[in-house]
């Protein structure tokens, strides 16, 4: 799609000591980071290292649960871990991980220099890790953490101790991060595009994270909205949501959810993107149908803000209601599936070879589609009086989130490493680290559509005996799934950091973009003086 | 004290770990879950059928799509790779096929979506039913008030039945563990039933698989479902909306009985609540309201406050409690209004309310010596209001 000149950029770029922003050393490089590939890593390992607690909550929450009966965790500890499983994973490791991945690779996908607001970009980042020890720090309050789910819902949420304001400010925070970070990315991929990098010639990641960061600016101050009305009816005395004082708990819902659903879609386009990165290099082939790709995405973007109360069928809404959400939601099924048909049309007749990152890719597709199909038997409203707040709708957004956003993350990470650290990532161990979260994943989440579809509810600290079974599965998939992310940070990223096979400027043979021509690893200061697309 | 239970507690799991595998030879739940059930419960209503088979025709298109559009990718990923030469095409778009898999989809979607909406509009229509029943969450048990046809005026609570020593490892589980009440909601076999649900506290959610029916019961709204059992049996369901600690404890039985049997029924119950009502101005005796009260005190208080009274995490101990020992009009406002996470209890009546007051104030190291009458309460009520 482009072609580039870059020679002039290089020279100028790399180990140039006596340049005015030489390189900053010891703490002071990161407290003080300005520079976008820093910044990216530090996302990367902040979403990491809360990768790694909310997934040992998540074992803990699976032990539990391996047999009926209350063995290890009393069930009021339980409903709190399950809270901040869920508020750790979207807020503290897929979102910031993205924003990671944006970070990193937007400059350099569009030939920039650093993102628009350098030292905004440093805010952003540093506000997370004060949110992550409120968000940790709430299990220290009296009465523990917040036990109302992820969602929060009033009135159960007004009950809650004081853990319930530490993790309100501690979204308050991320909230501003977010629009912080979505507002850096806008301006930079709007403004800093090498001369000749049209919009319609931009990378599909790219795409993704400028449509991704609108909708973040939309409904991250609509999340703060509902989760300050909490605050306030906690402590103010007022009654947005209790009806003796005029108010009406279904209000939450409705405003949570209008953040929450485009939120699924913040936690998967930039997935798609991704994908839609990698294929194509491993395909030596060129993205099937850009544009459409791009119209799909902006049409997933559009409809998501329509969809919002299929999340609240069993609440009882009018019947016009009930169909008019059914409906606009089943209407997301087709660019989603456009997508997907973009993908495999990418594959088709190409020249394949399968790396980990195009496995991962690959293994993406697969399982998201299951994930999307799912998703559309979950969007019919009399199978969702069934499956509603049932092992279903677990099963179903963990094949979403888990195997759609984190495996296309993993791609993204063996695609992109070779930049990021000039070394290879051993081929071996990436294989080794995809097959095991491939089979794990599936063993973990596949028997959850069982038990949803038998009515075992979700957010229970015990069931009947008769799920017993399906549940004792699930916890050993489980653990084999987080021994598998272990054996990824231990064998593979903290090694390809190290060392390894030198990665060229060119990493993969099929790569195409503006961050292929510039040296592995990707100097502290690039494109310093905009290459020329043409 | 506590990292002695704790302990306990760890031990039996673990034990029961390596134990209990090889004793898990359980039956199917009658009315409830079958063991390592597939698909959706067996379909007792009409509506249910309806979701059978529209999920039946849900996993019949994914799965012909499923199978024809990985086919292709396997074939590609078969064929086309680079180890066998496979060259490059150079073809990047096709508005044609573009336009053809866009409309193709939006089709089958549609197609999707209209047997879908015969179903909704049906399980919306909860006019002409010959009995109407309220339910009422609470925090964790469920309420039931008979306010239309045949049984007019039956009220009983109803909660989970199942004890405590199964749920901690120490019993053997029965096949009905969890999802078996002390009082179930019994309904004749044919009839129209609409039910309809609120909350007192936080949303519940009252469902019953089989039926093919769940309604949020949200606290000072009211909103209706319905249900037309077409065959007599029991016939179970558990809470599902999140509602705090005990959400996994508080199932839902329906008993679906002949016409003829359900009349006999009403007629048992509406004698045995006859029976059952206090007379708030009759005066008790300290040992009888003591003994009343910790039969309430069991019921409704011991889930939190332990039935040792020394709570535990966020729920404080009643043992030595300054309000407990303190002046009578705080310990009213705390049971009539709630604190915190403690509910109201004003649903309790004025005996049940004075007896476990009583009993609270006069067990364990609590020795007030003071005697609560309901007639105390028929007057805290009017104060706290």
């Amino acid at each position: 799609m482009t072609t580039v000149t870059t020679a002039h950029d290089i020279a100028h770029g790399h180990d140039d000591h006596d340049h005015a922003h030489a390189m900053p050393h010891g703490w002071r490089r990161w407290l003080f980071a300005t520079n976008h590939k820093d910044i990216g890593t530090m996302y990367l390992i902040f979403a990491i290292v809360n990768l790694f607690a909310g997934g040992t909550m998540a074992l803990l929450i699976r032990l539990e649960l391996f047999q009926p009966g209350l063995q290890f965790l009393r069930p009021e500890f339980f409903n709190q871990l399950t809270t901040m499983h869920g508020l750790i994973m979207v807020f503290g490791a897929i979102m910031p991980a993205f924003v990671g991945f944006a970070n990193l690779m937007i400059p350099l996908q569009i030939g920039a220099s650093d993102m628009a607001f350098a030292r905004m970009n440093n805010f952003s980042f540093w506000i997370m890790p004060v949110a992550g020890l409120l968000l940790f720090g709430s299990f220290l309050a009296p009465g523990g953490a917040t036990a109302a789910g992820w969602t929060l819902y009033a009135p159960l949420s007004v009950q809650m101790g004081p853990g319930m304001d530490m993790t309100i400010f501690a979204i308050h925070l991320m909230g501003a991060s977010s629009i912080m970070g979505s507002i850096n990315i806008i301006v930079t991929i709007l403004n800093m595009r090498a001369p000749g990098l049209s919009l319609m010639k931009m990378p599909m990641f790219c795409w993704t994270w400028l449509i991704t960061a609108y909708l973040l600016i939309a409904v991250m101050p609509v999340l703060a909205g509902a989760i300050t009305m909490v605050l306030t009816d906690r402590h103010f005395g007022t009654s947005f949501f209790a009806a003796a004082g005029g108010g009406d708990p279904v209000m939450y819902q409705h405003i949570f959810w209008f953040f929450g659903h485009p939120e699924v879609y913040i936690m998967i386009l930039p997935a798609f993107g991704i994908v839609s990165e990698v294929i194509p290099t491993f395909a030596r082939k060129k993205l099937f149908g850009y544009s459409s790709m791009v119209y799909a995405t902006s049409s997933i973007a559009i409809l998501s803000f329509i969809v919002w109360a299929h999340h609240m069928f069993a609440t009882g809404m009018p019947v016009t209601g009930q169909l008019f959400f059914m409906y606009a939601t089943m209407l997301i099924a087709v660019p989603t599936g456009v997508k997907v048909f973009n993908w495999i049309a990418t594959m088709w007749k190409g020249s394949l070879t399968f790396e980990t990152p195009m496995l991962w890719a690959i293994g993406f597709i697969f399982v998201f589609t299951i994930g999307g199909f799912t998703g559309l038997i979950c969007a019919m409203a009399p199978i969702d009086i069934g499956i509603q707040d049932t092992y279903y709708v677990v099963a179903h957004f963990h094949y979403v989130l888990v195997a759609g956003s984190l495996f296309a993350m993993f791609s993204g990470f063996y695609y992109w490493a070779p930049k990021w650290t000039g070394y290879m990532v051993n081929e071996t161990r990436g294989k080794i680290h995809f097959w095991a979260s491939m089979v794990f994943f599936n063993l973990t989440f596949f028997p959850m559509h069982f038990l949803g579809l038998a009515g075992m509810p979700r957010r229970y600290a015990d069931y009947p005996v008769q799920f017993a079974d399906f549940n004792a599965v699930a916890s050993i998939g489980a653990l084999g799934f987080g021994l598998s992310q272990l054996y990824f940070l231990l064998a593979v990223v903290l090694p390809t950091y190290r060392g390894g096979k030198k990665a060229e400027a060119q990493a993969w043979e099929g790569a195409e973009g503006l961050e292929w021509t510039i040296p592995s690893p990707a100097p502290f200061h690039t494109f310093e003086t905009p290459p020329t697309v043409k | 004290m506590k990292l002695q239970r704790t302990l306990t507690l760890c031990t039996s799991g673990l034990l029961s770990l390596f134990l209990n595998p090889m004793s898990y030879a359980y039956d199917d739940m009658p009315g409830g879950p079958a063991v390592r059930q597939l698909n959706f419960a067996a379909p007792v209503t009409k509506i249910m059928e309806d979701i059978h088979w529209l999920h039946w025709f849900m996993m019949i298109i994914c799965a012909v799509i499923f199978v024809a559009v990985f086919g292709v990718m396997l074939y590609s990923i078969l064929k086309h790779r680079k180890s066998l030469g496979h060259k490059p095409a150079s073809f990047h778009e096709s508005t044609t096929v573009e336009i053809i898999w866009t409309i193709i989809p939006l089709l089958i979607v549609i197609g999707m979506a209209l047997p879908a909406t015969k179903t909704v509009v049906a399980m919306k229509d909860t006019t002409n039913a010959d009995i109407t029943i309220k339910a009422i969450g609470y925090q964790w048990k469920w309420g039931y008030e008979y306010i239309k046809g045949e049984g007019e005026g039956i009220n009983f609570l109803s909660t989970m039945s199942t004890p405590r020593e199964q749920i901690n490892n120490l019993e053997e589980k029965s096949n009905t563990y969890l999802m078996e009440v002390d009082n179930e909601v019994v309904v004749p076999v044919n009839k129209k039933i609409r039910v309809i649900t609120t909350a007192d506290d936080v949303i519940h959610a009252w469902t019953v698989q089989g039926f093919g029916i769940k309604q949020d019961a949200i606290p000072g709204f009211v909103r209706d479902t319905w249900f037309k059992a077409e065959k007599i049996g029991t016939y179970r369901g558990q809470c599902s909306e999140l509602c705090g600690k005990e959400h996994a404890f508080m199932p839902i039985v329906v008993k679906v009985v002949s016409d003829a049997d359900y009349s006999t029924w009403v007629q048992a119950k509406k004698k045995e609540m006859a029976a059952l009502a206090d007379d708030p101005s009759k005066t008790y005796t300290l040992e009888e309201l003591k003994d009343r009260g910790s039969k309430v005190y069991a019921a409704n208080c011991a889930v939190c406050h332990q039935p040792n009274g020394k709570g535990g995490g966020a729920f404080p101990a009643l043992d030595g409690d300054k309000v407990v020992n303190g002046p009578k009009e705080g310990q009213y406002q705390v049971l009539l209004k709630g604190r915190n996470a403690m509910p109201s209890w004003a649903r309790l009546s004025d005996t049940e309310l004075a007896a476990v007051m009583t009993f609270t104030r006069n067990s364990w190291s609590n020795h007030t010596g003071e005697v609560i009458q309901p007639s105390d309460f028929v007057a805290a009520r009017a104060a706290v209001k």
